[in-house]
């Protein structure tokens, strides 16, 4: 291939994609350009309805059945992808273009080897006959290291972060021209994350490759890429190279999305977050102006009636905003408003008893032990997911609690509420001990303490109206009769800012954000003392996440309760809690107030995970090489220090023999369970958090 | 059909729902969207109607013998013509109609009923109970259906109402066991433990939370049941060891016409056309309920 | 997968344990006496007596029970309370026989209905599957007897190309029996094509959804390969489960066909019982047939497990 045709990489123009037949179906894209440059990395972001993954998948040429390119035109290297038959696109798939999909596993055959499905790439037809050799060091670029036997496992044997790398690993065998990453390490952890970007970042660089990297995460994307794309409702809305996108957004919807996320070091008393009201418009009913004045705090009459131009807004800078240069100038601030609250925080009196306190909790799950198992006179096994956990949660305060899959945070959650009851150990509910299982909970005490989950569609029965859910605590928690508590869940939806016409809605008929907002109204009717969230912000669009957030802290005020917080998302945690616990592998590893936590001296996983947080913020580089390894499984818990086996600070054998001493610092509320002396620390540990000042 | 479960659903329906009169519009809607499920759907309907007045539409009785028009060829006094005793085929065919909805639906009501009950309750407490029973129904499962009703009507001698509980009998481990995969699945939703964290109670949450989940599937297997159980009314009339002459069951006539295949074809030719029409038109009417819920749940 | 296999055969022979326990109890649910069926109305006590104590009806009903197990996995299977012969060698040659109708049976209709799904499949919602899948519904609503007269009537007596029946003789080999055999095979092939068929075409539909398809594709491999190489395997997996489960249905069926045919199998053998109302006749088809059931669900869990890795390592 001449190096003029590598030239041009991937061009898309004007393109519009519809679903379903027709020229009025639906289209999830309308008229959007992207460029590629051979070498470039762009990212592509977007809220979910953006359009971002059928953009993707257009150029791929791989939309589903429904999906057709309804105008508009794909090239790469200048050929022309939308003209291409079946055999030519073959031919593009084999050597051209790659995708690495969002999940790993379900998009490796379950019933071949990975070395099976890696020979398939570089050879289609006769994948028996590919070039082991190559395949090996490509395992080993990315790596993964013994290579040999990543190729004889079965994808189900391998962690979620080696079947990523197993991915791209399958994707670059093809050397291919443009690779696309679709959400690559959105389901993996923190840490996991960090490492898959880190390895991108390092295979990119200096490669002629271009690479279109899909997102939801301002954060990744600011990490890895050169420009960004932003798509708002199947329209592009703004362009321009990553750190003028995030110095200088342009865009209302730009702005916006920034000042959803929340960043480490701004909490919610210096920098609450701006979400944006509202929701993305369905294609079926798009506004007919610009597709974001509904939302847009800067929208004037015109931009109601007439869709804005894409202009160039500045060397490799495109924006889709008829104000945009009153934006840029100052005039107008396309930020949305902060919302307005009391600033009083809660006065405690120093004798109350916390909220909740956990003392010394254990949980074992006893593996079963089949016939033969008792003939041979096997142990029943136990895995221990809860090793000795003391916390407390303060009276109107709100406990943040960090980790990795698998360390236990959302048993700790279960056991508190009683769904799987501890195996040791004590709660204690403003003082009071709790029974452990649920079912011998009297009503009082399920009253007081309630949870909200995961935000999902498994959250609310989909055969009762949000009315008939949010009535029943009424009714059968406080005794109410029927009229009363009718008129108790329309107050209650406007508490949680739905109105109250939502109580005839079926959840199928809310939207994700909606949806969460039910489930906490559910939490409060009942009108508890502590509610635990198990995760009940991930998964959402920032945007829906930080009103969600902004919710929590409001009702926190106003009803005075105490929340025990879960997340993976450090910065989520850091955002709203005022305190912060970090479990590893049942173990609170560190724990305090979050001021505290979040400043040297940091346990050794906290000082990891803080690293690993992607950054909103090009200018501040990727602190430190990510962690290596992944969590233990809680079968075989290291019988020292559980983090022994990954920690980068690891001191010798005594890490590795003998379970780490808890330090304290003055305050006597600090807890490090280190072996490290915590002024050594100290002396190790920069700062990886800066204090923002708004 | 007063099931426990069925009591549960109506009760369950709050004010805020869609009616259940537009349910059944909207599911009246789905079934005749296309043409496969819209003509079983109005065959199913239209041997119902012939179930419930068959009595009123037959000329004859079903066992009344016309001695002088016997082996009659079909024709306007006998539209299905008469067998060689003399019996007039049209009504005996339409007469026969309730024995089969009265045998297998009646038999699959039971299993249903019993079914639902059993999988529900002992997949929702699990432990031991669980266990126990569903160790029970694997051990009929182990015995094919129709091996099983032998051996029940061998011992039991036929009767009809031995073939309605063997029906029970056969069926409803088959029934409990699809209730229990769906219970399995739902019970562990998140809205379930929302309930539990409510203080709610059991049988609150097995009628109010998880039997609704549980009502697509079932509406479809009891469809599917139904289909089989008239082939198995209809094989054991066949064999001889269901329903007893000089009963209308078509089975039977089959059987007791095939003999004279040459002498009164129809006589086999019309009890054989109606078994078939029927497990057909409730297949097509049970795969057009099937994707009605679907589509529905979607 | 040592574990799992030998689990798999504890559960077989624990299911067929419960099931004798059920065959055994379902057999004392008899109203009447055995003694008396045996003898007839006109036997006078004495002799009814003397019948009672050579059967061992006069034991409890747990050690009679146990006396019939230890009695069937020892080889004595007892006599026939009809014609006196002894029961074993009657079962087991009619056995032979309808595993020979049914291995016809499975030999023609599992490929071809594989076949059919998975052509279903592929063409979903277009008119070959629109085809294969009404014409499965309709063969599905048809009883077996149904289609065995219409096939008689067609290729017996009107083309006379093959006998209506099928009662051959004992010892007949199986290339002499073939003529015999067709139209019964072919009775039982038609309903079990139209569900295995029906449920390929739907676990095929399923694959051809899953991600790792559009891997494949995107890899440049080509439709034809996506198939064999991905979908197929992955689809034909719960085929197997599918077919073991429906050897129990053919066991239904060929008990009709049997009926249909004339045919010496255990079907027939089975009916022959009944009239006669010959208990120990009954129980020991019954059980034959029950473990003749598990074994071909325990091959299909046994190559499941063999042909899926997730299964094979664990």
């Amino acid at each position: 291939m001449s190096a003029e045709r590598r030239g041009a990489g991937l061009e898309v123009e004007g393109l519009t994609v519809r679903y379903g037949d027709g020229p009025d179906a639906p289209a999830a894209i309308r008229d959007v350009d992207l460029q590629v440059a051979p070498g470039e990395t762009v990212g592509l972001v977007g809220e979910s309805g953006s359009g971002k993954t059928t953009l993707a998948l257009a150029v791929l040429r791989a939309l589903p059945e429904a999906g057709r390119v309804d105008g508009g035109r794909i090239s790469l290297a200048g050929d022309d992808l939308l003209a291409m038959d079946a055999r030519a696109l073959r031919e593009l798939w084999r050597h051209r273009i790659k995708l690495v999909p969002q999940n790993p596993l379900p998009s490796m055959n379950p019933a071949h080897t990975v070395g099976h499905q890696l020979a398939e790439s570089l050879s289609p037809d006769r994948p028996g006959r590919a070039d082991r050799e190559r395949i090996d060091a490509m395992l080993d670029a990315v790596g993964l290291a013994d290579p040999g036997r990543i190729r004889r496992s079965y994808p189900f044997e391998l962690s979620g972060g080696q079947q990523q790398r197993v991915m791209i690993a399958m994707a670059l065998l093809g050397e291919p021209e443009l690779l696309v990453m679709d959400e690559p390490t959105t389901n993996l952890d923190v840490t996991t994350e960090a490492a898959i970007l880190e390895l991108v970042r390092g295979l990119v660089r200096g490669s002629d490759t271009a690479v279109l990297y899909v997102s939801h995460s301002l954060g990744v994307v600011s990490q890895l890429c050169d420009r960004v794309e932003v798509l708002y409702a199947g329209e592009l809305v703004e362009c321009a190279p990553v750190d003028e996108l995030y110095d200088a957004p342009r865009h209302p919807y730009t702005v916006g999305l920034l000042d959803s996320v929340p960043l480490l070091g701004r909490t919610k008393t210096d920098a609450p977050l701006r979400p944006i009201p509202g929701r993305i418009p369905d294609p079926t009913e798009l506004p007919p102006g610009c597709v974001f004045a509904p939302r847009c705090p800067a929208a004037e009459e015109a931009c109601r009636t007439a869709r804005p131009a894409l202009e160039s807004a500045g060397p490799n800078r495109l924006v889709a905003c008829r104000r945009w240069r009153e934006i840029a100038d100052g005039d107008v601030s396309a930020r949305q408003p902060a919302p307005g609250h009391a600033e009083e925080a809660l006065e405690v009196a120093a004798g109350d008893a916390p909220a909740l306190s956990a003392i010394g909790i254990e949980k074992r799950f006893e593996t079963r032990r089949g016939l033969m198992d008792r003939l041979r006179g096997r142990e029943a096994g136990a895995v221990k997911a809860l090793r000795g956990v003391d916390l407390e949660v303060r009276q109107g305060r709100t406990l943040g609690l960090v980790g990795e899959s698998g360390s236990g945070k959302s048993t700790l959650a279960r056991a508190v509420i009683g769904l799987e009851p501890a195996s040791d150990g004590t709660f204690e509910l403003l003082g009071v001990p709790l029974t452990r299982r649920l079912e011998r909970r009297d009503r009082e005490v399920i009253r007081r303490l309630q949870m909200v989950f995961q935000s999902s569609d498994e959250a609310l029965n989909p055969h009762r109206s949000v009315g008939a859910t949010l009535r029943r605590p009424f009714m059968h928690l406080a005794g109410l009769d029927r009229a009363e508590a009718d008129r108790r869940v329309a107050r209650l939806l406007e508490s949680v800012n739905l109105t109250a016409d939502y109580a005839a809605r079926m959840p199928d008929q809310l939207s994700g954000g909606e949806k969460q907002r039910v489930t906490v109204a559910r939490a409060f009717a009942s009108d508890p003392e502590l509610i635990l969230f198990d995760e009940s912000v991930s998964g959402l669009d920032v945007s829906v996440q930080a009103s969600l957030l902004n919710l929590l802290d409001e009702l926190q005020r106003e009803r005075h309760a105490s929340y025990l917080f879960i997340s993976h998302d450090l910065a989520v945690v850091a955002h709203l809690a005022d305190d912060v616990a970090v479990l590893y592998l049942g173990q609170v590893m560190e724990s305090g107030p979050a001021g505290t936590v979040l400043a040297p001296p940091y346990h050794p996983y906290t000082e990891a995970l803080l690293a690993a947080v992607p950054r909103i913020d090009p200018h501040v580089a990727a602190a430190r090489p990510p962690l290596e390894g992944e969590v233990p499984s809680p079968r075989d818990v290291p019988p020292g220090c559980p983090f022994a086996t990954r920690c980068p600070r690891v001191l010798g054998a005594v890490c590795h023999d003998e379970p780490p001493p808890v330090t304290v610092d003055e305050d006597g509320r600090h807890r490090i369970r280190c072996h490290i002396p915590r002024d050594e620390l100290l002396e190790l540990q920069e700062p990886l958090v800066e204090r923002v000042a708004t | 059909m007063t099931t426990p479960g069925g009591g549960g659903a109506a009760t369950a329906a709050p004010p805020a729902q869609p009616a259940p009169l537009a349910g059944a519009r909207h599911l009246l809607g789905e079934l005749y969207a296309r043409p496969t499920s819209a003509i079983g759907t109005t065959l199913v309907a239209l041997f119902v109607a012939m179930a419930l007045i068959g009595p009123w539409l037959a000329p004859y009785g079903p066992t009344e013998q016309i001695l002088s028009d016997r082996s009659q060829a079909p024709g306007a006094a006998h539209w299905f013509g008469t067998d060689r005793l003399g019996r007039d085929v049209f009504s005996r065919v339409v007469t026969g109609a309730r024995d089969i909805f009265l045998l297998a639906g009646g038999g699959t009501a039971v299993a249903v009923a019993i079914g639902t009950v059993a999988g529900l309750v002992t997949s929702t407490l699990g432990g031991w109970w669980e266990e126990i029973t569903f160790r029970l129904f694997d051990t009929l499962l182990a015995m094919p259906a129709l091996l099983l009703a032998l051996l029940l009507l061998g011992t039991l001698g036929p009767s009809r109402s031995s073939v309605l509980w063997v029906i029970a009998v056969a069926y409803t481990p088959i029934v409990a066991r699809v209730v229990r995969s769906v219970v399995l699945s739902v019970k562990t939703r998140e809205w379930v433990a929302a309930a539990r964290m409510q203080g709610e109670t059991l049988p609150w949450i097995l009628t109010r939370e998880i039997l609704p989940s549980v009502l697509p599937a079932l509406a479809v297997e009891a469809a599917l049941r139904f289909s089989y159980a008239i082939f198995l009314v209809a094989s054991l009339g066949f064999l001889g060891v269901g329903v007893q002459p000089p009963n209308p069951d078509w089975g039977l006539m089959v059987a007791e016409a095939r003999d004279y295949v040459y002498l009164t074809p129809w006589s086999l030719i019309f009890p054989a056309a109606a078994i078939s029409l029927l497990v057909v038109s409730v297949n097509l009417a049970a795969d057009g309920l099937g994707r009605a819920l679907r589509t529905e749940g979607r | 997968m040592t574990r799992y296999l030998l689990r798999r055969v504890g559960f077989l022979a624990l299911t067929v344990l419960l099931t004798s326990m059920l065959v055994f109890a379902v057999t004392q649910l008899l109203p009447g006496d055995p003694a008396r069926i045996i003898l007839g109305r006109e036997a006078g006590p004495a002799a009814l007596a003397q019948l009672r104590e050579e059967l061992g009806l006069d034991r409890s009903v747990p050690v009679q029970y146990l006396d019939w197990l230890g009695g069937f996995m020892t080889g004595d299977w007892g006599d026939s309370y009809g014609t006196g012969q002894a029961i074993r060698p009657l079962v087991t040659e009619r056995l032979g026989n309808s595993l020979r109708l049914a291995g016809l049976t499975l030999l023609v209709a599992v490929p071809l209905a594989l076949l059919l799904g998975i052509v279903a499949a592929v063409n979903a919602e277009r008119w070959p599957d629109t085809l294969i899948s009404v014409g499965s519904l309709a063969v599905v609503g048809l009883p077996e007897f149904v289609t065995g007269l219409v096939l008689i009537q067609l290729f017996s007596f009107q083309l006379g190309w093959l006998p209506a029946n099928a009662s051959i003789p004992a010892g007949t080999g199986f290339v002499a029996a073939l003529p015999q055999l067709i139209l019964p095979a072919l009775t039982a092939t038609l309903v079990m094509l139209a569900y295995v068929a029906r449920l390929t075409r739907a676990s095929v539909l399923e694959e051809l959804q899953r991600p790792y398809v559009r891997t494949a594709r995107l890899k440049g491999v080509t439709g034809r390969s996506v198939l064999l190489r991905h979908v197929l395997r992955n689809a034909l997996l719960p085929a197997i489960t599918v077919i073991a489960i429906s050897f129990g249905w053919l066991i239904s069926g060929l008990i009709v066909v049997e009926n249909v045919f004339n045919y010496p199998g255990l079907g027939r053998l089975m009916t022959f019982a009944i009239d006669r109302r010959d208990l120990p006749l009954m129980q020991s088809i019954t059980l034959v047939a029950v473990v003749a059931f598990a074994l071909a669900n325990l091959i299909a869990d046994l190559l499941y497990a063999a042909l899926d890795p997730r299964i094979r390592l664990s």
